[in-house]
């Protein structure tokens, strides 16, 4: 974990409000892994005050990607960076996706900008050489990012592009035709999402992987701001920071 | 230049303290900063019990600050000895255990606890926790209650005693003469000061606790105010708090009465800011040419009392 402040390699537009912005970093480069999170200081003075977390979407050495659209004063802030324009960047930060055990396909499904970190999980897998299925939930067609991933099917609200409805539907469609050998799902989106998936993951009774969100200080488990609860276990809550963002299914009570 | 302070015979090297539950109990920041460089540590607060904090959403960004409801979450007070501790007492710099309790009983149970373990240099006591139920600050603001606990841990330990102050209050300085008079070593201020965050769309609070404590550069004017009426007031040290961001931040805390500052949201931001501050008040001192960092501490060129009526005339 380190503190760096790096220019921004690139900044582009890759589908509809949708922007990527790439700095290089020896430090983090070299140990973060897919899942993990770096905490990115985006204001010069105290506007906005807090650290903003993002999920690393590609790695290649040094170089590392971000994805996100514009939801509040610190994305407009980010989306405006140029060439050249330093970041503040904490990381690597939280527990990566689990990618051993005794599996063959992964099932990636991902809800609007929960597609953040999968392009980094797809090169793990593949030279894993996993099987890998790539399920993406947007609102229309334009905001489907698929860049860098693969066998991608695509669900859309407006029915604009693939299947007319729910991401989690467009799976189980798909799952009931092509019945996975030694599945593993790792996903990440909206909330409502992430439950009908973990209702269906447990009713399968298919491993489940989530990548959550929580808002967050720090990032580094000290201001204790991003709980989730526990199913079970010793202690209610968990933080997302410092014992996620990723967690089994199995294991987290989203409300 | 002397950089350092003492309280009750323990020796600070500097005057730059990380506040209360923005630093954890150390360990969390230990590759981030290099904390032999602080004045000292004051942990996350701890209870007799593990607690597991109020539920989400506990934090919610606002200009220039932030609101928390986090709920005195940590480890309990077994848990901080057995695995916090050591780390702690490897490190060159004054640890004070921040203690919050429901019962003036609780109080003395930790107390009792931690006085039988190496490595504490002293301790702050929360009485002014606005988001828990029972204790933080119903003791915070009933002064008898906040002498009470004062003068009972006081009858507990040799140490330096600091009781943390909330702004909540209508004059904190009453606060500051009764811990005074009970034997408090110095004051903390300030803890949070009560806000509150409201999502229009939904018409709902945005905390899961409705109200929280406010914190960061937002609340820094409410703060030094604070500290200036209480350095009126009392005679023991004051420690600094509240929206503290940089080197001349500092500074005004002391020119209106703190010996000591401590800094708090802006750790979660740049986890170093305690130790930048610290060498910049060095270089400071030095190229002023002061011979103590204390000859700025009630330094004020204020040409007129204290008085609210006044500063609106």
């Amino acid at each position: 974990m380190k503190v760096v402040e790096v220019p921004v390699i690139a900044r582009e537009e890759i589908a509809e409000g949708i922007f990527c912005l790439s700095f290089a970093s020896e430090e983090i480069g070299k140990n973060i892994k897919p899942g993990q999170f770096v905490n990115i200081r985006i204001g010069e003075g105290l506007q906005p005050l807090l650290r903003r977390p993002f999920s690393i979407s590609r790695s290649d050495g040094p170089v590392l990607e971000i994805i996100f659209n514009v939801v509040g004063a610190g994305t407009r802030i980010l989306a405006g960076k140029k060439k050249d324009d330093i970041l503040d960047i904490l990381g690597p930060l939280g527990i990566p996706f689990g990618v051993d055990g005794e599996y063959e396909t992964a099932l990636i499904v991902a809800g609007g900008l929960g597609v953040a970190p999968f392009p980094f999980l797809t090169e793990l897998l593949r030279a894993h050489s996993w099987r890998i299925e790539t399920f993406l939930g947007a609102r229309n067609a334009g905001q489907i990012a698929e860049r860098f991933l693969e066998n991608v099917h695509v669900a859309t609200d407006d029915g604009s592009r693939g299947f007319h409805g729910t991401v989690v539907d467009l799976l189980d469609h798909y799952l009931r035709e092509h019945p996975p050998e030694r599945p593993k799902i790792f996903a990440c989106g909206p909330t409502p999402m992430l439950r009908a998936l973990t209702e269906y993951a447990i009713r399968t009774n298919i491993e489940c992987e989530l990548s959550l969100e929580g808002e967050m200080a720090c990032g580094i488990g000290i201001c204790q701001g991003c709980p989730v609860e526990r199913v079970r276990g010793p202690k209610r809550y968990a933080l997302v920071c410092t014992e996620g963002p990723t967690f089994n299914c199995r294991d987290v009570q989203l409300n | 230049m002397k950089a350092g302070f003492s309280l009750r015979g323990v020796e600070f090297k500097n005057r730059v303290l990380v506040a209360s539950g923005t630093f954890g109990y150390g360990d969390e920041v230990k590759d981030l900063v290099d904390l032999n460089k602080l004045g000292g540590i004051v942990t996350k607060s701890l209870s007799w019990k593990p607690r597991d904090g109020n539920p989400p959403r506990r934090i919610v960004e606002t200009p220039g600050g932030m609101l928390n409801s986090i709920g005195l979450a940590n480890i309990g007070v077994d848990a901080f000895i057995e695995k916090k501790l050591p780390f702690l007492r490897t490190l060159d710099t004054k640890v004070l255990v921040n203690i919050a309790a429901s019962s003036v009983q609780e109080y003395c149970d930790v107390l009792g606890v931690l006085e039988e373990h190496e490595g504490i240099d002293g301790y702050e006591i929360n009485v002014s926790c606005p988001n828990v139920k029972e204790g933080g600050l119903s003791f915070g603001t009933d002064c008898a209650k906040t002498a009470e606990i004062t003068s009972r841990l006081r009858a507990m330990t040799e140490k330096p005693l600091i009781v943390k102050l909330t702004p909540n209050v209508t004059h904190i300085s009453e606060f500051a003469e009764a811990v005074e008079h009970a034997g408090a070593d110095a004051v903390s201020a300030i803890n949070t000061v009560i806000g509150m965050a409201v999502d229009h769309k939904s018409r709902k609070p945005k905390l899961s606790t409705v109200t929280g404590g406010l914190s960061g550069p937002a609340v820094k004017p409410i703060a030094l105010a604070k500290v200036y009426e209480v350095a009126q007031t009392v005679s023991i040290p004051i420690l600094g708090i509240g929206g503290i961001a940089s080197m001349e931040d500092a500074i005004e805390f002391m020119l209106v009465g703190a010996t000591a500052v401590q800094v708090g949201t802006m750790n979660f931001v740049q986890p170093d800011l305690g130790v930048r501050i610290a060498q910049g008040l060095e270089s400071f001192g030095r190229e002023r040419g002061l011979k103590d960092l204390g000859e700025l501490v009630g330094a004020i060129d204020a040409k007129v009392e204290l008085s609210v009526l006044q500063s609106w005339l």
